[in-house]
Protein backbone atom coordinates (compact mmCIF):
# COMPACT_ATOMS: atom_id res chain seq x y z
CA UNK A 1 0.00 0.00 0.00
CA UNK A 2 3.05 2.39 0.58
CA UNK A 3 4.29 1.71 -2.72
CA UNK A 4 0.76 2.61 -4.13
CA UNK A 5 0.43 5.75 -2.12
CA UNK A 6 4.31 6.97 -3.45
CA UNK A 7 3.35 6.02 -7.53
CA UNK A 8 2.99 9.02 -9.20
CA UNK A 9 0.46 9.47 -12.06
CA UNK A 10 -3.10 8.90 -12.96
CA UNK A 11 -4.96 6.40 -12.10
CA UNK A 12 -6.74 4.34 -14.99
CA UNK A 13 -10.70 5.55 -15.06
CA UNK A 14 -11.59 1.43 -15.38
CA UNK A 15 -9.96 -1.82 -14.15
CA UNK A 16 -9.50 -2.81 -18.07
CA UNK A 17 -7.57 0.40 -18.78
CA UNK A 18 -3.80 -0.46 -18.26
CA UNK A 19 -0.86 1.58 -17.76
CA UNK A 20 2.74 -0.30 -17.96
CA UNK A 21 6.15 1.25 -16.19
CA UNK A 22 7.50 2.81 -19.41
CA UNK A 23 4.42 2.00 -22.29
CA UNK A 24 1.62 3.24 -23.67
CA UNK A 25 -1.32 2.99 -22.30
CA UNK A 26 -4.02 -0.04 -23.79
CA UNK A 27 -7.16 -1.51 -23.08
CA UNK A 28 -6.99 -5.08 -21.98
CA UNK A 29 -9.72 -7.93 -22.62
CA UNK A 30 -10.10 -11.09 -20.31
CA UNK A 31 -10.77 -13.48 -23.06
CA UNK A 32 -11.97 -17.32 -22.14
CA UNK A 33 -9.65 -19.78 -23.92
CA UNK A 34 -12.25 -22.39 -24.64
CA UNK A 35 -14.90 -19.86 -26.18
CA UNK A 36 -12.83 -16.91 -27.50
CA UNK A 37 -15.69 -14.60 -25.58
CA UNK A 38 -13.85 -11.37 -24.51
CA UNK A 39 -14.78 -9.31 -21.38
CA UNK A 40 -13.30 -6.85 -19.63
CA UNK A 41 -12.41 -6.28 -16.20
CA UNK A 42 -11.23 -9.72 -14.65
CA UNK A 43 -13.41 -12.55 -13.68
CA UNK A 44 -13.39 -16.25 -12.84
CA UNK A 45 -15.80 -17.12 -15.05
CA UNK A 46 -16.96 -16.80 -18.51
CA UNK A 47 -20.31 -15.79 -18.54
CA UNK A 48 -20.88 -17.14 -22.07
CA UNK A 49 -19.51 -20.59 -21.88
CA UNK A 50 -19.12 -21.53 -17.98
CA UNK A 51 -15.71 -21.96 -18.10
CA UNK A 52 -13.78 -21.54 -15.01
CA UNK A 53 -10.68 -20.25 -14.59
CA UNK A 54 -9.77 -20.83 -17.78
CA UNK A 55 -9.39 -16.78 -19.29
CA UNK A 56 -6.35 -14.85 -19.89
CA UNK A 57 -5.85 -10.79 -20.25
CA UNK A 58 -5.64 -9.83 -23.94
CA UNK A 59 -4.40 -6.46 -25.46
CA UNK A 60 -7.01 -5.08 -27.45
CA UNK A 61 -6.72 -3.02 -30.37
CA UNK A 62 -6.83 0.88 -30.50
CA UNK A 63 -8.37 0.76 -33.51
CA UNK A 64 -12.17 -0.22 -34.72
CA UNK A 65 -15.82 0.91 -35.97
CA UNK A 66 -18.01 2.56 -34.87
CA UNK A 67 -21.31 0.08 -34.24
CA UNK A 68 -23.47 2.75 -32.15
CA UNK A 69 -24.27 5.91 -31.24
CA UNK A 70 -26.31 8.18 -29.06
CA UNK A 71 -25.91 12.51 -29.18
CA UNK A 72 -26.43 12.81 -25.17
CA UNK A 73 -27.86 16.51 -25.11
CA UNK A 74 -29.37 15.83 -21.08
CA UNK A 75 -27.29 14.24 -18.52
CA UNK A 76 -26.64 14.67 -14.73
CA UNK A 77 -25.94 18.45 -13.25
CA UNK A 78 -21.88 18.97 -13.78
CA UNK A 79 -21.38 17.16 -16.77
CA UNK A 80 -20.70 18.95 -19.91
CA UNK A 81 -23.38 18.20 -23.15
CA UNK A 82 -23.92 17.60 -25.92
CA UNK A 83 -21.35 14.44 -26.02
CA UNK A 84 -21.45 11.70 -28.20
CA UNK A 85 -21.40 7.82 -26.50
CA UNK A 86 -20.29 5.43 -28.41
CA UNK A 87 -19.91 1.60 -28.93
CA UNK A 88 -17.42 0.13 -30.69
CA UNK A 89 -16.16 -2.74 -32.09
CA UNK A 90 -12.47 -3.48 -31.62
CA UNK A 91 -10.20 -5.33 -34.63
CA UNK A 92 -9.80 -8.31 -33.30
CA UNK A 93 -12.20 -8.44 -30.84
CA UNK A 94 -13.63 -7.04 -27.83
CA UNK A 95 -16.63 -3.94 -27.71
CA UNK A 96 -16.07 -0.98 -25.59
CA UNK A 97 -18.24 1.67 -24.92
CA UNK A 98 -17.05 5.54 -24.52
CA UNK A 99 -16.91 9.01 -26.27
CA UNK A 100 -16.29 9.81 -29.82
CA UNK A 101 -14.83 13.08 -29.74
CA UNK A 102 -12.77 15.52 -32.42
CA UNK A 103 -16.38 15.08 -34.72
CA UNK A 104 -19.38 17.17 -34.61
CA UNK A 105 -22.03 15.75 -32.57
CA UNK A 106 -24.24 15.98 -35.50
CA UNK A 107 -26.16 12.39 -36.58
CA UNK A 108 -24.95 14.27 -40.35
CA UNK A 109 -21.52 13.57 -39.38
CA UNK A 110 -21.12 10.62 -37.29
CA UNK A 111 -21.70 7.35 -39.46
CA UNK A 112 -22.36 3.77 -37.86
CA UNK A 113 -18.96 1.48 -39.26
CA UNK A 114 -16.83 4.35 -39.61
CA UNK A 115 -13.01 3.54 -38.45
CA UNK A 116 -12.28 5.08 -35.17
CA UNK A 117 -9.36 4.88 -32.83
CA UNK A 118 -8.35 4.60 -29.25
CA UNK A 119 -6.73 7.51 -27.86
CA UNK A 120 -5.67 8.18 -24.25
CA UNK A 121 -6.37 11.47 -22.08
CA UNK A 122 -5.81 12.71 -18.73
CA UNK A 123 -9.52 13.11 -17.82
CA UNK A 124 -11.09 16.48 -16.84
CA UNK A 125 -12.00 15.69 -13.40
CA UNK A 126 -10.47 14.09 -10.38
CA UNK A 127 -11.88 12.71 -7.49
CA UNK A 128 -12.35 13.68 -3.82
CA UNK A 129 -8.97 13.47 -3.27
CA UNK A 130 -7.21 15.28 -6.20
CA UNK A 131 -6.04 12.34 -7.63
CA UNK A 132 -5.78 12.72 -11.64
CA UNK A 133 -7.47 9.84 -13.60
CA UNK A 134 -6.54 8.46 -17.17
CA UNK A 135 -9.34 7.92 -19.15
CA UNK A 136 -9.71 6.65 -23.23
CA UNK A 137 -12.04 8.38 -25.77
CA UNK A 138 -12.90 7.74 -29.29
CA UNK A 139 -12.30 9.82 -32.13
CA UNK A 140 -12.18 9.48 -36.26
CA UNK A 141 -9.09 7.45 -37.63
CA UNK A 142 -6.66 9.60 -38.58
CA UNK A 143 -4.77 8.39 -42.37
CA UNK A 144 -1.55 5.84 -41.66
CA UNK B 1 -52.12 -28.33 -13.29
CA UNK B 2 -54.77 -26.04 -12.67
CA UNK B 3 -55.21 -23.13 -15.11
CA UNK B 4 -54.99 -19.56 -13.51
CA UNK B 5 -57.87 -17.04 -13.97
CA UNK B 6 -57.60 -13.29 -13.14
CA UNK B 7 -60.92 -12.59 -11.04
CA UNK B 8 -60.46 -9.26 -10.25
CA UNK B 9 -57.94 -5.97 -11.00
CA UNK B 10 -57.57 -2.48 -11.24
CA UNK B 11 -55.33 0.20 -11.16
CA UNK B 12 -55.36 3.93 -10.06
CA UNK B 13 -54.91 6.80 -12.58
CA UNK B 14 -51.27 7.24 -13.15
CA UNK B 15 -50.15 10.92 -12.01
CA UNK B 16 -48.60 12.22 -9.52
CA UNK B 17 -49.58 11.96 -5.14
CA UNK B 18 -47.38 14.13 -3.43
CA UNK B 19 -49.52 13.69 -0.37
CA UNK B 20 -49.61 9.88 -0.31
CA UNK B 21 -46.85 7.22 0.24
CA UNK B 22 -45.99 3.96 -1.23
CA UNK B 23 -48.38 1.94 1.16
CA UNK B 24 -51.52 4.17 0.76
CA UNK B 25 -51.19 4.08 -3.12
CA UNK B 26 -50.54 0.23 -3.04
CA UNK B 27 -53.79 -0.10 -1.02
CA UNK B 28 -55.81 2.14 -2.73
CA UNK B 29 -55.41 -0.17 -6.30
CA UNK B 30 -55.73 -3.62 -3.86
CA UNK B 31 -58.94 -2.48 -2.35
CA UNK B 32 -59.96 -1.58 -6.26
CA UNK B 33 -58.79 -5.19 -7.49
CA UNK B 34 -60.83 -6.65 -4.25
CA UNK B 35 -63.96 -5.08 -5.15
CA UNK B 36 -63.80 -5.88 -8.61
CA UNK B 37 -63.62 -9.40 -8.00
CA UNK B 38 -66.45 -9.13 -4.68
CA UNK B 39 -64.15 -10.62 -2.72
CA UNK B 40 -61.89 -9.18 0.31
CA UNK B 41 -58.92 -9.01 1.73
CA UNK B 42 -59.57 -12.13 4.10
CA UNK B 43 -60.19 -14.28 1.17
CA UNK B 44 -56.80 -13.66 -0.24
CA UNK B 45 -54.08 -16.63 0.89
CA UNK B 46 -50.87 -14.89 -0.15
CA UNK B 47 -49.66 -11.45 -0.95
CA UNK B 48 -47.35 -10.47 -4.28
CA UNK B 49 -45.75 -7.41 -3.96
CA UNK B 50 -44.14 -5.75 -6.35
CA UNK B 51 -41.68 -2.48 -5.73
CA UNK B 52 -38.42 -1.37 -7.18
CA UNK B 53 -37.39 2.10 -5.25
CA UNK B 54 -38.10 0.68 -1.87
CA UNK B 55 -36.85 -2.59 -2.27
CA UNK B 56 -35.96 -3.05 1.03
CA UNK B 57 -38.47 -1.52 2.86
CA UNK B 58 -41.26 -4.40 3.54
CA UNK B 59 -43.93 -3.01 0.98
CA UNK B 60 -46.55 -5.76 0.71
CA UNK B 61 -46.42 -5.91 4.19
CA UNK B 62 -46.85 -2.16 5.08
CA UNK B 63 -50.27 -2.18 2.52
CA UNK B 64 -51.40 -4.70 4.55
CA UNK B 65 -51.34 -2.88 7.63
CA UNK B 66 -53.07 -0.24 5.20
CA UNK B 67 -56.08 -2.86 4.28
CA UNK B 68 -55.75 -5.70 6.79
CA UNK B 69 -53.06 -7.84 8.69
CA UNK B 70 -54.71 -10.58 8.16
CA UNK B 71 -50.74 -12.73 8.46
CA UNK B 72 -51.12 -13.97 4.97
CA UNK B 73 -47.64 -14.97 3.60
CA UNK B 74 -46.12 -12.04 2.09
CA UNK B 75 -43.19 -11.88 -1.41
CA UNK B 76 -41.54 -8.61 -2.22
CA UNK B 77 -40.60 -8.73 -5.25
CA UNK B 78 -37.64 -5.89 -7.55
CA UNK B 79 -36.69 -6.91 -10.60
CA UNK B 80 -36.23 -3.24 -12.07
CA UNK B 81 -38.97 -2.34 -14.94
CA UNK B 82 -40.28 -5.94 -14.85
CA UNK B 83 -41.07 -5.76 -11.22
CA UNK B 84 -44.85 -5.92 -11.36
CA UNK B 85 -44.69 -8.82 -14.24
CA UNK B 86 -42.33 -10.70 -11.63
CA UNK B 87 -44.71 -10.26 -8.48
CA UNK B 88 -47.79 -11.40 -11.12
CA UNK B 89 -45.83 -14.45 -12.07
CA UNK B 90 -45.20 -15.29 -8.80
CA UNK B 91 -48.26 -15.26 -7.43
CA UNK B 92 -49.48 -17.16 -10.94
CA UNK B 93 -46.37 -19.37 -9.79
CA UNK B 94 -48.15 -20.65 -6.56
CA UNK B 95 -51.27 -21.45 -7.59
CA UNK B 96 -49.99 -23.59 -10.50
CA UNK B 97 -48.18 -25.02 -7.89
CA UNK B 98 -50.86 -26.20 -6.06
CA UNK B 99 -50.03 -24.11 -3.03
CA UNK B 100 -53.30 -21.37 -2.74
CA UNK B 101 -56.42 -21.34 -4.37
CA UNK B 102 -56.80 -16.78 -4.20
CA UNK B 103 -53.95 -14.35 -4.46
CA UNK B 104 -53.71 -10.86 -4.14
CA UNK B 105 -51.02 -9.22 -6.48
CA UNK B 106 -49.93 -5.73 -6.27
CA UNK B 107 -47.76 -3.34 -8.15
CA UNK B 108 -46.51 -0.21 -6.97
CA UNK B 109 -44.33 2.59 -7.25
CA UNK B 110 -43.83 6.48 -6.41
CA UNK B 111 -41.57 8.26 -8.61
CA UNK B 112 -42.83 11.57 -8.42
CA UNK B 113 -40.55 14.08 -10.96
CA UNK B 114 -37.73 11.16 -10.64
CA UNK B 115 -36.12 12.92 -13.80
CA UNK B 116 -33.02 11.33 -15.55
CA UNK B 117 -33.22 7.92 -14.47
CA UNK B 118 -29.96 5.64 -14.88
CA UNK B 119 -25.98 6.39 -15.40
CA UNK B 120 -25.32 5.58 -12.07
CA UNK B 121 -21.54 6.07 -10.67
CA UNK B 122 -20.77 2.83 -8.35
CA UNK B 123 -16.98 1.02 -8.27
CA UNK B 124 -14.99 4.16 -7.02
CA UNK B 125 -12.58 6.88 -8.68
CA UNK B 126 -14.43 8.98 -10.63
CA UNK B 127 -18.12 9.72 -12.60
CA UNK B 128 -17.72 8.05 -15.87
CA UNK B 129 -20.95 9.55 -17.31
CA UNK B 130 -19.55 11.68 -20.18
CA UNK B 131 -16.04 10.15 -20.56
CA UNK B 132 -17.05 6.64 -21.27
CA UNK B 133 -20.25 7.36 -22.71
CA UNK B 134 -23.78 7.21 -21.10
CA UNK B 135 -25.52 5.35 -18.81
CA UNK B 136 -28.47 7.23 -18.62
CA UNK B 137 -31.65 5.44 -19.75
CA UNK B 138 -32.41 7.42 -22.63
CA UNK B 139 -29.23 7.02 -24.22
CA UNK B 140 -29.10 3.19 -23.67
CA UNK B 141 -32.55 2.93 -25.29
CA UNK B 142 -31.35 5.50 -28.41
CA UNK B 143 -28.20 3.16 -28.64
CA UNK B 144 -30.72 0.23 -28.95
CA UNK B 145 -33.14 1.70 -31.33
CA UNK B 146 -29.71 2.80 -33.54
CA UNK B 147 -29.02 -0.78 -34.00
CA UNK B 148 -32.41 -1.18 -35.79
CA UNK B 149 -31.42 1.90 -37.76
CA UNK B 150 -27.44 0.42 -38.47
CA UNK B 151 -29.34 -2.69 -39.64
CA UNK B 152 -32.61 -1.61 -41.26
CA UNK B 153 -32.18 2.31 -42.13
CA UNK B 154 -35.16 3.20 -39.48
CA UNK B 155 -35.37 6.99 -39.25
CA UNK B 156 -35.67 9.52 -36.61
CA UNK B 157 -39.18 10.05 -37.86
CA UNK B 158 -40.50 6.26 -37.75
CA UNK B 159 -39.20 5.91 -34.00
CA UNK B 160 -41.33 9.69 -33.10
CA UNK B 161 -44.42 8.25 -34.75
CA UNK B 162 -44.60 5.68 -31.98
CA UNK B 163 -44.82 8.59 -29.61
CA UNK B 164 -47.22 10.81 -31.48
CA UNK B 165 -49.54 7.17 -32.02
CA UNK B 166 -49.10 6.60 -28.19
CA UNK B 167 -50.40 9.87 -27.09
CA UNK B 168 -52.95 10.08 -29.49
CA UNK B 169 -53.94 6.73 -28.08
CA UNK B 170 -54.18 8.24 -24.68
CA UNK B 171 -56.39 10.70 -25.25
CA UNK B 172 -58.95 7.82 -24.78
CA UNK B 173 -58.21 6.70 -21.82
CA UNK B 174 -59.56 8.35 -18.39
CA UNK B 175 -56.71 6.92 -15.95
CA UNK B 176 -53.20 8.01 -18.21
CA UNK B 177 -51.46 10.63 -16.96
CA UNK B 178 -51.70 12.70 -19.96
CA UNK B 179 -54.88 12.72 -22.43
CA UNK B 180 -53.07 14.76 -24.92
CA UNK B 181 -52.43 14.61 -28.67
CA UNK B 182 -48.54 15.55 -30.04
CA UNK B 183 -48.32 15.72 -33.43
CA UNK B 184 -45.23 14.58 -35.38
CA UNK B 185 -43.39 18.11 -35.61
CA UNK B 186 -44.07 18.73 -31.76
CA UNK B 187 -42.28 14.98 -30.63
CA UNK B 188 -39.41 15.72 -32.80
CA UNK B 189 -39.05 19.21 -32.40
CA UNK B 190 -39.02 18.62 -28.37
CA UNK B 191 -36.40 18.94 -26.43
CA UNK B 192 -33.63 16.68 -27.49
CA UNK B 193 -32.78 14.48 -24.80
CA UNK B 194 -30.28 11.70 -26.24
CA UNK B 195 -30.55 11.27 -29.61
CA UNK B 196 -32.96 10.07 -31.14
CA UNK B 197 -34.89 10.24 -28.56
CA UNK B 198 -36.40 13.34 -27.46
CA UNK B 199 -38.38 14.28 -24.37
CA UNK B 200 -42.02 13.54 -25.79
CA UNK B 201 -40.37 9.44 -26.89
CA UNK B 202 -39.01 9.60 -23.33
CA UNK B 203 -41.56 7.67 -20.68
CA UNK B 204 -42.97 9.74 -18.33
CA UNK B 205 -42.09 9.12 -14.39
CA UNK B 206 -45.43 9.35 -12.42
CA UNK B 207 -46.66 7.35 -9.47
CA UNK B 208 -48.70 4.74 -9.91
CA UNK B 209 -50.29 1.56 -8.48
CA UNK B 210 -51.89 -1.66 -9.93
CA UNK B 211 -53.98 -4.77 -8.31
CA UNK B 212 -55.20 -8.01 -9.30
CA UNK B 213 -56.86 -11.33 -7.66
CA UNK B 214 -55.99 -14.22 -9.25
CA UNK B 215 -57.87 -18.10 -8.70
CA UNK B 216 -57.24 -21.47 -9.52
CA UNK B 217 -59.67 -22.98 -11.92
CA UNK B 218 -61.79 -25.02 -9.10
CA UNK B 219 -61.64 -21.48 -7.07
CA UNK B 220 -62.88 -19.51 -10.18
CA UNK B 221 -65.98 -22.16 -10.97
CA UNK B 222 -66.93 -21.45 -7.66
CA UNK B 223 -66.89 -17.66 -8.10
CA UNK B 224 -68.39 -17.58 -11.53
CA UNK B 225 -66.61 -17.17 -14.43
CA UNK B 226 -68.89 -14.57 -16.19
CA UNK B 227 -65.80 -11.57 -16.27
CA UNK B 228 -63.10 -14.02 -15.62
CA UNK B 229 -59.88 -13.66 -17.67
CA UNK B 230 -57.55 -16.60 -18.38
CA UNK B 231 -53.91 -16.72 -18.11
CA UNK B 232 -52.71 -18.89 -20.87
CA UNK B 233 -49.31 -17.88 -20.62
CA UNK B 234 -46.69 -16.42 -17.91
CA UNK B 235 -42.68 -16.08 -18.77
CA UNK B 236 -39.73 -14.66 -16.95
CA UNK B 237 -36.51 -14.71 -18.99
CA UNK B 238 -33.11 -13.12 -18.33
CA UNK B 239 -30.40 -11.82 -20.32
CA UNK B 240 -28.35 -14.47 -22.12
CA UNK B 241 -24.44 -14.06 -23.08
CA UNK B 242 -24.94 -11.75 -26.17
CA UNK B 243 -21.34 -10.22 -27.85
CA UNK B 244 -21.82 -7.09 -26.94
CA UNK B 245 -24.42 -7.03 -23.76
CA UNK B 246 -21.25 -6.13 -21.36
CA UNK B 247 -21.49 -2.56 -22.76
CA UNK B 248 -25.20 -2.47 -24.44
CA UNK B 249 -27.80 -4.31 -22.47
CA UNK B 250 -29.62 -6.39 -24.95
CA UNK B 251 -33.25 -6.22 -24.57
CA UNK B 252 -33.87 -8.05 -27.98
CA UNK B 253 -32.65 -11.81 -27.37
CA UNK B 254 -34.66 -11.73 -23.47
CA UNK B 255 -37.83 -10.35 -25.20
CA UNK B 256 -37.20 -13.05 -28.30
CA UNK B 257 -37.09 -15.93 -26.22
CA UNK B 258 -40.03 -14.97 -23.47
CA UNK B 259 -42.32 -14.47 -26.68
CA UNK B 260 -41.37 -18.19 -27.86
CA UNK B 261 -41.91 -19.63 -25.03
CA UNK B 262 -45.05 -17.68 -24.39
CA UNK B 263 -46.29 -18.38 -27.74
CA UNK B 264 -45.84 -21.90 -27.09
CA UNK B 265 -47.26 -22.17 -23.74
CA UNK B 266 -50.73 -20.70 -24.54
CA UNK B 267 -50.77 -22.85 -27.66
CA UNK B 268 -51.27 -19.88 -30.37
CA UNK B 269 -48.82 -17.70 -32.63
CA UNK B 270 -48.67 -13.53 -32.92
CA UNK B 271 -50.79 -13.25 -35.61
CA UNK B 272 -53.77 -14.93 -32.83
CA UNK B 273 -52.99 -12.06 -30.95
CA UNK B 274 -55.59 -8.76 -30.84
CA UNK B 275 -54.30 -6.32 -29.27
CA UNK B 276 -50.50 -5.86 -27.42
CA UNK B 277 -49.22 -3.76 -23.93
CA UNK B 278 -45.36 -3.80 -24.90
CA UNK B 279 -42.50 -1.59 -22.73
CA UNK B 280 -42.47 1.65 -24.82
CA UNK B 281 -40.25 3.18 -22.14
CA UNK B 282 -38.75 5.36 -25.15
CA UNK B 283 -40.51 5.65 -28.23
CA UNK B 284 -36.79 3.48 -30.16
CA UNK B 285 -37.88 0.24 -27.62
CA UNK B 286 -41.22 0.16 -29.37
CA UNK B 287 -39.75 -0.55 -32.76
CA UNK B 288 -37.51 -3.41 -31.30
CA UNK B 289 -40.47 -4.84 -30.01
CA UNK B 290 -42.82 -5.11 -32.97
CA UNK B 291 -40.02 -7.58 -34.47
CA UNK B 292 -39.58 -8.97 -31.38
CA UNK B 293 -42.54 -10.22 -30.35
CA UNK B 294 -42.92 -11.67 -33.76
CA UNK B 295 -45.44 -8.71 -35.01
CA UNK B 296 -44.33 -8.17 -37.89
CA UNK B 297 -40.88 -10.01 -40.14
CA UNK B 298 -37.65 -8.29 -39.00
CA UNK B 299 -36.77 -5.28 -40.45
CA UNK B 300 -40.49 -5.11 -41.08
CA UNK B 301 -41.04 -2.82 -37.62
CA UNK B 302 -40.61 0.52 -39.44
CA UNK B 303 -43.03 0.00 -42.02
CA UNK B 304 -45.79 -0.78 -39.55
CA UNK B 305 -45.70 2.37 -38.11
CA UNK B 306 -45.40 3.96 -41.25
CA UNK B 307 -48.70 2.24 -42.41
CA UNK B 308 -50.50 2.93 -39.19
CA UNK B 309 -50.94 -1.10 -38.67
CA UNK B 310 -50.11 -0.99 -34.71
CA UNK B 311 -52.44 2.31 -34.15
CA UNK B 312 -56.41 1.50 -32.97
CA UNK B 313 -58.23 0.02 -35.95
CA UNK B 314 -55.22 -1.24 -37.01
CA UNK B 315 -53.92 -4.88 -38.04
CA UNK B 316 -52.25 -5.12 -33.99
CA UNK B 317 -52.86 -2.47 -31.98
CA UNK B 318 -50.22 -1.73 -29.78
CA UNK B 319 -50.43 0.16 -26.45
CA UNK B 320 -53.62 1.49 -26.69
CA UNK B 321 -53.44 2.48 -23.31
CA UNK B 322 -51.32 5.35 -24.34
CA UNK B 323 -48.46 3.41 -23.32
CA UNK B 324 -45.25 4.14 -20.81
CA UNK B 325 -44.67 7.22 -22.90
CA UNK B 326 -48.35 8.75 -22.47
CA UNK B 327 -50.12 6.83 -19.28
CA UNK B 328 -46.58 7.26 -17.10
CA UNK B 329 -44.53 4.85 -15.89
CA UNK B 330 -44.02 4.13 -12.48
CA UNK B 331 -41.60 0.58 -12.30
CA UNK B 332 -43.17 -1.42 -10.50
CA UNK B 333 -46.43 -1.33 -11.34
CA UNK B 334 -46.26 -1.31 -14.54
CA UNK B 335 -46.56 -4.43 -15.20
CA UNK B 336 -49.20 -5.18 -13.44
CA UNK B 337 -51.16 -2.24 -15.27
CA UNK B 338 -50.60 -3.00 -18.48
CA UNK B 339 -52.23 -7.11 -17.74
CA UNK B 340 -55.52 -4.97 -16.28
CA UNK B 341 -55.34 -2.93 -19.70
CA UNK B 342 -55.28 -6.11 -21.36
CA UNK B 343 -58.13 -7.47 -19.45
CA UNK B 344 -60.46 -4.98 -19.69
CA UNK B 345 -60.55 -4.92 -23.55
CA UNK B 346 -60.98 -9.22 -23.27
CA UNK B 347 -64.18 -8.07 -20.43
CA UNK B 348 -65.41 -5.76 -23.46
CA UNK B 349 -64.92 -2.65 -20.30
CA UNK B 350 -62.71 -0.74 -22.26
CA UNK B 351 -64.78 1.82 -22.89
CA UNK B 352 -64.30 4.20 -25.95
CA UNK B 353 -60.72 3.04 -26.41
CA UNK B 354 -62.18 -0.64 -26.69
CA UNK B 355 -60.43 -2.93 -29.18
CA UNK B 356 -63.59 -4.76 -30.79
CA UNK B 357 -63.96 -8.58 -30.56
CA UNK B 358 -60.30 -8.96 -28.83
CA UNK B 359 -59.98 -12.57 -27.60
CA UNK B 360 -56.64 -12.79 -26.94
CA UNK B 361 -53.90 -10.11 -25.39
CA UNK B 362 -50.21 -9.79 -24.93
CA UNK B 363 -48.59 -7.83 -22.16
CA UNK B 364 -44.75 -7.34 -22.13
CA UNK B 365 -41.73 -5.51 -20.15
CA UNK B 366 -38.03 -5.16 -19.84
CA UNK B 367 -35.99 -4.87 -16.88
CA UNK B 368 -33.28 -3.41 -17.86
CA UNK B 369 -30.26 -5.69 -16.52
CA UNK B 370 -31.85 -7.62 -18.05
CA UNK B 371 -35.37 -9.00 -16.99
CA UNK B 372 -38.76 -9.73 -19.51
CA UNK B 373 -41.74 -10.65 -18.34
CA UNK B 374 -44.98 -11.70 -21.23
CA UNK B 375 -48.01 -12.85 -20.08
CA UNK B 376 -50.65 -13.82 -22.93
CA UNK B 377 -54.50 -13.52 -21.34
CA UNK B 378 -57.44 -14.80 -23.08
CA UNK B 379 -61.11 -14.12 -22.90
CA UNK B 380 -63.33 -17.10 -21.34
CA UNK B 381 -66.03 -18.61 -22.95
Amino acid sequence: MAQEAAASGPRPIVSYLKIPDGGDPYLEGQCCKPCGAIFLGERQTCARCGADQQLEPKKLSNRGELYVYSIVHRSFPGIEVPYISAIVDLEGGGTVKGNLINIDPDPDQVRMGMPVEVIYQIAPRKDAEGNEYLTYYFQPQTKG
Amino acid sequence: MSDVYVMGIDMIKFGRYPESNVPKLGADAARLALKDAGLTIQDMEALYSGNLMQASAMVGQRILQEIGQTGIPVTNSANACATGATAFREGWTAIKAGLYDLVLIIGVEQLGRAGLLGGGGGGGGISKEGLLGSGTMPAVFAEAGMEHSRKYGTTFEQFAKVSVKNHQHSVKNPKSMYQKETPLEMVMNSEMIAYPNTKLMCSVNVDGAAAAVLASEKKAKELGMGRAVKVAASVLTSDPYTERDLVMPDINTCTRSAAKQAYEMAGIGPDDIDLVELHDCFATAEILHYENLGLCADGEAGKLIDQGETAHGGRIPVNVSGGLLSKGHPLGATGVANIYEVSMHLRGEAGARQVEGAKTGLTHVIGLGSACGIHILEKVG
